[in-house]
């Protein structure tokens, strides 16, 4: 009788799960996973740790750096002032990291998509999840750059290099 | 028996749990027996899961517009509209206390009754919630895509702002009428003298296409009674408004009894777009006013308050065909059109039947000259002549009717506490279901226009006694959910509601959720003491004024150590939230600010001021969590004796 009931206890989960499927899937969309590349990258997760070949998690994937454009760069450093400056400054550690030579370990992408997603970044990313321990566990605000904007602040980083 | 008992409940259990996964849409008539769907399933809302209606709903003598989610009677936010929030700093902050100026000066307080969502082509279009000040006569916008009050107007001539604040079926106007009738123009004089000297005004306030902004066009002074409630007309009836009237006896004292004299009072049919040909030929006088129009700009994050001085008066005995009664039974309260607008329904509160109006028949017995008198040079119409049908008996002290767009009335009946569905056309009752208790307004999504969305009617109740547990001798009021879409309604949910409810206006969520902002870009504030960075943060002085200049950001504030600040000083702090993502606000106050805290959304700003009275270091914090160091978001000012000569300064981890 015990069996009896444990299968008809299958039966109605199983029931349950047929029936709601769909609708399930619907709601909670599956988080697609970092693709994993066929030869690790290996990362540094200190601060200090350079990283430059290593893309991070989010959507972007691949930028193309050219010399640098000084008026990108411009644009950028108006949007970073305005958003950003509150937690970095150039030459030292503030709240966040010091981002004077942030090219020199970083790669565009990565940076990017932690201005991008930080959230996504400081669950995912392993570095990311470094730096937040690193800093007290402040974590980084996502102040809704556009892609666009992001980019122009990479160009300003790049003309940070000392 | 026992474990085949168990088995059985189990298979069941199994079909439950399959039945409930599919049944979000399910109708009365797929579920039944054994299988049917309990009212538990119908008003669950699981979590994470929005809502499918927004009901906004009158917090009385709270003042404030409460925002709940339907079918499952969730707050979601209350409003701040005519009182003052500290919550919210609404009226608290500098920003916000214009809009609370009358000119009977700064007014803390209100009783909020009526609201109305904006319309386009007679349907709800969940841009704006219009709402009345009882008290203080005034007419507030709130803005669905931020849901904040942006707007208020007061209305001159008027008292007891009781028969607003309803709108047109393309936002023409929204329209406020007075209850009590006052002397006009105001004046010290005998009450005795009532009769003929005290006036009614009916207000129609031009309503802005672009953003919905309020403009006092002309009023309409009627006589001496009292204006109870009003409804747009629609469809064919577009152009005119119906107002109840009652005290048509006008009585000054002990209107309880004095009041209820005549047999008939009578709805007031008002043409509104003769109106505005008499206004565009020039038939109006202009009157000298007094009235503040208080408007909240989103880019400066704050409010102005203007004093107007005047106003158009249209006299209806000078305008012919701008006003007729229509004799309806003993004191009507509701005054409610249907969606095709043919039917006006007069809810006769002390009468035993309830009388709905024809407008067709109106029209045709105003071609035909077919008057009974006439009232303060107002014609009279017959009351056989515009009668379309009455409801006999379906209870006792009708106050308001809706519509499901399906044929159907709904009415709550005060004294027997009930609603009761009637058919139009037949006039026959169909149901009726209890209420608990004492049942006021009633409202179904989309309500007050041609097309209401007929699925749940909430009932709002002045009266509750034993529904909820005690809470000393002050118990709730609540709003009661009924499942509208079978021939029979069924109560599904009794839920608390803030202050009294009055009327209420519902909307399909679809039609508000996408124009909902999550945060003010910091590139769009102009507030005059924003700082967009905080390399731009400062303290400034100016006599005996200090301006702070400050920003905040997870999770600190800059400049966070302030000194040079003296005892007699008066304090502004200038606040920017530099955050740029949904949902992230953060609030600040100081020890001793006689004053609230404030409560900064992304990219906005705001002030408050404190006068410290003693000398020392006083600290100022972060007041909603909003980061892991949330507890670390603090600052010092120090306060110095008011003969010290220590300099401003202000510093941020240094």
């Amino acid at each position: 009788m015990k069996s009896v009931i444990k299968i008809t206890t299958f039966l109605s989960m199983l029931l349950l799960i047929i029936s709601c499927g769909s609708k399930e899937e619907k709601k909670t969309p599956v988080e697609s996973k970092p693709v994993k590349t066929e030869k690790p990258v290996k990362i540094n997760t200190s601060e200090e740790g350079t990283n430059l070949h290593y893309k991070g998690v989010g959507e972007i994937k691949s930028v193309e750096l050219g010399a640098i454009d000084q008026k990108m760069a411009e644009q950028g450093k108006e949007i970073f002032t305005a958003k950003c400056s509150a937690c970095h400054k150039i030459g030292k550690k503030f709240i966040g990291p010091d981002l004077q030579n942030v090219m020199k370990r970083r790669s565009p992408e990565w940076v990017m998509n932690m201005i991008l997603n930080p959230e996504k970044m400081t669950k995912e990313d392993p570095v990311a999840k470094q730096l937040l321990m690193d800093f007290n566990g402040a974590p980084m605000a996502n102040q809704n750059l556009t892609k666009e904007e992001t980019r122009t602040v990479v160009e300003y980083f790049r003309t940070l290099q000392k | 028996m026992k474990k085949i008992n168990g088995l059985i409940g189990l298979v069941i259990a199994g079909l439950v749990m399959l039945t409930s996964c599919n049944n979000s849409e399910s109708s009365p008539k797929k579920s039944g027996g054994a299988l049917k769907s309990s009212a538990a399933e119908k008003v669950y809302v699981a979590p994470g899961e929005h809502d499918e209606f927004y009901a906004f709903i009158s917090g009385g003598f709270s003042g404030q517009l409460s925002v709940y989610g339907l079918p499952s009677g969730r707050l979601l936010k209350v409003v701040p509209v005519f009182s003052q929030d500290p919550e919210k700093a609404w009226g608290y902050n500098e920003e916000t206390k214009p809009m609370l100026n009358t000119s009977h000066g700064f007014i803390p307080w209100d009783d909020a009754h009526h609201p109305d969502i904006s319309q386009t082509n007679g349907q709800v279009d969940g841009r704006y919630v219009y709402i009345n000040a009882n008290n203080t006569p005034r007419i507030a916008k709130v803005d669905l895509s931020t849901f904040e009050t942006t707007e208020i107007i007061e209305v001159p001539n008027s008292a007891g702002n009781h028969s607003s604040s309803f709108v047109t079926e393309n936002s023409e106007y929204v329209v406020a009428g007075t209850r009590f009738s006052v002397p006009f123009p105001q004046r010290d004089m005998s009450i005795k003298d009532y009769k003929g000297n005290f006036k009614g005004a009916l207000s129609f306030i031009k309503l802005d296409e672009e953003d919905g902004g309020m403009d006092l066009s002309f009023q309409i002074m009627m006589p001496g009674f009292n204006y109870d409630l009003s409804h747009p007309g629609r469809g064919k009836s577009h152009g005119w408004f119906f107002f109840t009237t009652y005290n048509t006896e006008e009585a000054n004292t002990l209107l309880e009894v004095n009041a209820s004299q005549n047999d008939k009072d009578f709805i007031a049919a008002v043409n509104w777009k003769k109106a505005e040909e008499y206004i565009k030929a020039g038939k109006f006088k202009t009157v000298p006013a007094n009235y503040a129009h208080n408007v909240y700009d989103e880019k400066t994050h704050t409010a102005t308050s203007t004093m107007k001085k005047e106003v158009r008066i249209l006299d209806p005995a000078e305008c012919p065909g701008l006003v007729y009664f229509l004799p309806t039974p003993k004191s009507p309260h509701g005054c409610d059109v249907d969606p095709s607008g043919e039917y006006i329904v007069g809810n006769g509160k002390l009468s035993a039947n309830l009388t709905v109006h024809s407008f067709t028949k109106m029209l045709k017995a105003i071609e035909d000259k077919k008057f009974d008198g006439e009232a303060y040079g107002i014609p009279i119409l017959k009351f056989e002549d515009v009668l379309a049908g009455v409801v006999e008996q379906p209870g006792l002290g009708p106050l308001h009717t809706e519509f499901d767009g399906k044929g159907n009335a709904y009415t709550t009946f005060f004294i027997s506490s009930e609603v009761v569905k009637w058919k139009l056309d037949t006039w026959e009752v169909i149901d009726r279901k209890p209420t608990y208790y004492s049942v006021g307004h009633l409202m179904i999504p989309g309500g007050n226009s041609s097309k209401p969305f007929g699925k749940y009617v909430i009932a709002m109740n002045k009266i509750t006694k034993d529904r909820y547990l005690p809470t000393g001798p002050e118990v709730t009021q609540s709003a009661q959910l009924y499942d509208i879409t079978g021939e029979k309604m069924e109560l599904l949910l009794d839920f608390p509601t803030i202050g009294e409810p009055h009327y209420a206006a519902g909307i399909p969520a679809d039609l508000v959720k996408p124009r909902s902002k999550q945060y003010f870009p910091l590139e769009e504030n102009e507030h005059e003491y924003a700082v967009k960075s905080e390399a731009e943060t400062k303290v400034v002085r100016k006599g005996n004024e200090v301006h702070i200049y400050m920003t905040m950001i997870r999770s600190h504030f800059a400049p966070d150590n302030i000194e040079g600040v003296k005892v007699g000083d008066k304090v502004y702090f200038h606040v920017t939230n530099l955050e740029q993502d949904y949902d992230v606000p953060h609030g600040i106050s100081v020890i001793g600010a006689n004053t609230s805290e404030l409560l900064i959304m992304p990219g906005q700003t705001e002030t408050f001021v404190w006068e410290p009275k003693q000398v020392g270091v006083w600290p100022f914090y972060c007041t909603d969590f909003c980061s892991a160091l949330h507890q670390e978001m603090q600052g010092y000012v120090r306060v110095s004796p008011k003969d010290s000569d220590i300099d401003l300064s202000w510093t941020l981890g240094e």
